[in-house]
């Protein structure tokens, strides 16, 4: 019945799955909580997914890119230290490109490698997620650190502001989602990722800086990272050491759930977006319901692999793998 | 050049790189750090390098492979609580000292579960095994805080936490298991046919489909055997702490998939082998060991691990290269 259904109106639908996943999601939740669909509540849910959608955007174009970057977790660590910490020291205007700079130093690494060197990216980005943390905990000497003066400092503007009555998280993670996607859909640029993402060997062959572009998607993946860092240390006011832990792997799973493919070539920012904020939606319709914050994992356990099924399903025709 | 193809010991090195580094650390440490070449502390190294030793085993099969496992930590913190928990259930309370068997058995099925339900998934959906077991990681840490209700356990059985004191003979018990692991899979991989068939199955898995190897139910045996092997460490870890936190084993997937990879495994599959996984192990374990003696504070371990595990990744690709004319990691 599903397979049939997958083989007809396949394609089309298939595309369409995550966005149809959200309506179902967001139709279910609405009528079993009705704070749900509160103006209040969407907003607060944006807000709260801003961070994670910044870093997702830019993981989503190394992924496009055909690689992987699990480092952006310990950098966001990195980053988040740094700016705050420096807040009081030099005082925000500094404090920001300095820290900006910093981080896309780490990003430089990890695009020198991935990209010039042509080493293997999962293992790569695996080992500067253990030598950045690291590096974290030498600069803080494992101190968590935090800014005296909290109300009286403009840098509160980037988490805590608001703009026309919308917070300033919503603000920067739409402009970034958006100018990301028209680099991606309409420039060369776009178009040279989702070609050293798709085929490297045939990108080579026509003439596409392939070192060139996948160091540019590292360098992209550390100034989300970046941006999400003034965002996370403008809201808290302070800094963990070890802040960004896992933030990789929800990252991941955001990226995944948006149908962008491992393999690279394929993926657009705007289904990250989608794949963002449906976790975002899950976790909030679920605490609405009353249920405790975890119960999130276990259907984000099912929708990932669902929807990674049924996208593989459709492109294969068929429902189960093949394979005796 | 001469001098490497010549000495027979040199050429296992090279082919072994991280088994030189083993050795350039232990002689580096056994000379600067006191207390470190005693037979205490080495037996110490063997216990703490056991907990990711074991899982670090079931990965190289899941590696060789072409797989990944990425949930392994969380089956730990979920085996951990079951063999903490299920002793003080109501049904053993008469058992005594025997409660533990039924808790380690439990504890060790549900590991076994957890990798057969991300094998079967594998198997039958075809969606790439990282995708399978970074759901799995999410959805098993999930089913942690279910079980615990976000609460620690404590093993209310004092036979339990002296179980990681004993010894055979000379030995800690916990580093002779390790060490029975460690032969028993090595013996799995070089000497059985499900051995063979995971090297074929990584190397080309269309050859070993025409080959007639059963590939799926093959692979899933291998996500139980690392299921079990993460509900075992899980068990062990618990036994040294006589409890069971929701949040154990966090970042241990990572820590076992660069013990892993320092040993020579193969991510694309069809090569590596348990010795070098051990060489593996053992240098991330010496190193924490060493340092934590030489009083260096623990995040320079990260900063030199992240480089090495570069380093290797990068000589690797310098040297095998040109040997095997182009090999892909």
């Amino acid at each position: 019945m599903l397979l049939t259904r997958l083989k007809a109106g396949g394609p089309a639908i298939a595309k369409q799955g995550i966005l149809v996943a959200f309506i179902v999601f967001m139709i279910a939740f609405s009528l079993m909580s009705d704070r749900f669909l509160s103006a209040d509540n969407i907003m607060s849910v944006f807000r709260q997914s801003a961070i994670i959608g910044v870093m997702a955007i830019g993981v989503t174009i190394v992924v496009i890119g055909g690689n992987l970057d699990l480092s952006v977790g310990s950098m966001l660590s990195f980053a988040t230290v740094l700016v705050v910490d420096l807040h009081d020291k030099i005082g925000p205007e500094l404090a920001i490109p300095v820290m900006v700079m910093a981080t896309l130093c780490l990003g430089a690494i990890n695009g020198f490698l991935i990209g010039i060197l042509r080493l293997n990216s999962l293992i790569v980005t695996l080992g500067m997620l253990s030598a950045i943390q690291g590096l974290v905990l030498i600069y803080s000497g494992g101190q968590n650190v935090d800014i005296v003066d909290q109300s009286g400092t403009w840098f509160a503007i980037f988490g805590r502001g608001a703009m026309f009555g919308i917070a300033t998280p919503i603000i920067i993670f739409g402009t970034l989602a958006l100018i990301f996607h028209i680099i991606m859909t309409t420039m060369p640029f776009g178009r040279r990722v989702h070609a050293v993402g798709g085929n490297p060997t045939a990108s080579v062959f026509s003439g596409i800086p392939r070192s060139h572009v996948v160091f540019m998607t590292y360098l992209i993946s550390a100034l989300c990272v970046a941006i999400a860092a003034i965002i996370l240390g403008s809201r808290v006011m302070g800094s963990q050491n070890n802040v960004g832990q896992g933030y990789e792997l929800q990252v991941l799973a955001a990226v995944i759930l948006g149908g962008t493919s491992l393999l690279g070539g394929s993926g657009s920012i705007l289904r990250t977006v989608l794949g963002v904020l449906m976790l975002a939606f899950i976790q909030n319709g679920l605490i609405l319901m009353g249920q405790p914050y975890y119960t999130q994992r276990l259907v984000t356990w099912a929708v990932i692999i669902v929807a990674v099924w049924l996208d593989v399903a459709a492109k294969r025709g068929r429902l189960f793998s093949p394979i005796a | 050049m001469q001098l490497f193809s010549e000495n027979p010991l040199l050429r296992w090195l090279m082919r072994n790189p991280i088994w030189g580094f083993v050795l350039i650390i232990f002689i580096f440490f056994s000379l600067s750090a006191d207390n470190f070449f005693n037979e205490r502390n080495l037996m110490n190294i063997v216990v703490q390098t056991s907990t990711i030793g074991l899982i670090a085993l079931g990965m190289t099969l899941v590696m060789i492979n072409g797989n990944i496992d990425l949930s392994v930590g969380a089956t730990l913190a979920l085996a951990a609580a079951f063999a903490v928990d299920v002793q003080s259930w109501a049904a053993f309370a008469t058992w005594g000292n025997w409660q533990i068997l039924p808790a380690v058995c439990i504890a060790l099925l549900v590991g076994i579960l957890m990798g057969a339900i991300n094998g079967f998934i594998v198997w039958k959906t075809g969606v790439d095994a990282f995708i399978v077991t970074l759901g799995a990681m999410l959805g098993i840490r999930g089913l942690v805080f279910v079980y615990t209700g976000e609460q620690s356990f404590y093993a209310m059985n004092f036979a339990y936490s002296d179980f990681s004191f004993m010894t055979i003979g000379p030995f800690p018990v916990l580093a002779v298991i390790f060490v029975i692991a460690v032969l028993a899979v090595h013996w799995l991989l070089s000497r059985t046919v499900h051995g063979r068939n995971t090297y074929a199955v990584g190397g080309n898995r269309e050859a070993a489909v025409n080959a007639g190897i059963r590939v799926g139910p093959h692979m899933m045996v291998n996500f139980m055997l690392i299921g079990f092997l993460a509900a075992l460490s899980g068990v062990l870890l618990s036994t040294q702490m006589g409890a069971a936190t929701p949040n154990l084993g966090r970042d241990y997937e990572l820590w076992v998939i660069t013990a892993v990879v320092l040993g020579g495994t193969k991510l694309t599959g069809g090569k590596g082998d348990i010795i070098g996984t051990l060489g593996g192990v053992l240098a991330i374990g010496i190193l924490r060991n060493g340092m934590n003696l030489m009083q260096v504070p623990a995040f320079y371990v990260y900063v030199i691990l992240g480089s090495i595990l570069i380093a290797v990744l990068f000589l690797d690709k310098r040297f095998n290269r040109a040997e095997n004319g182009g090999l892909r990691l």
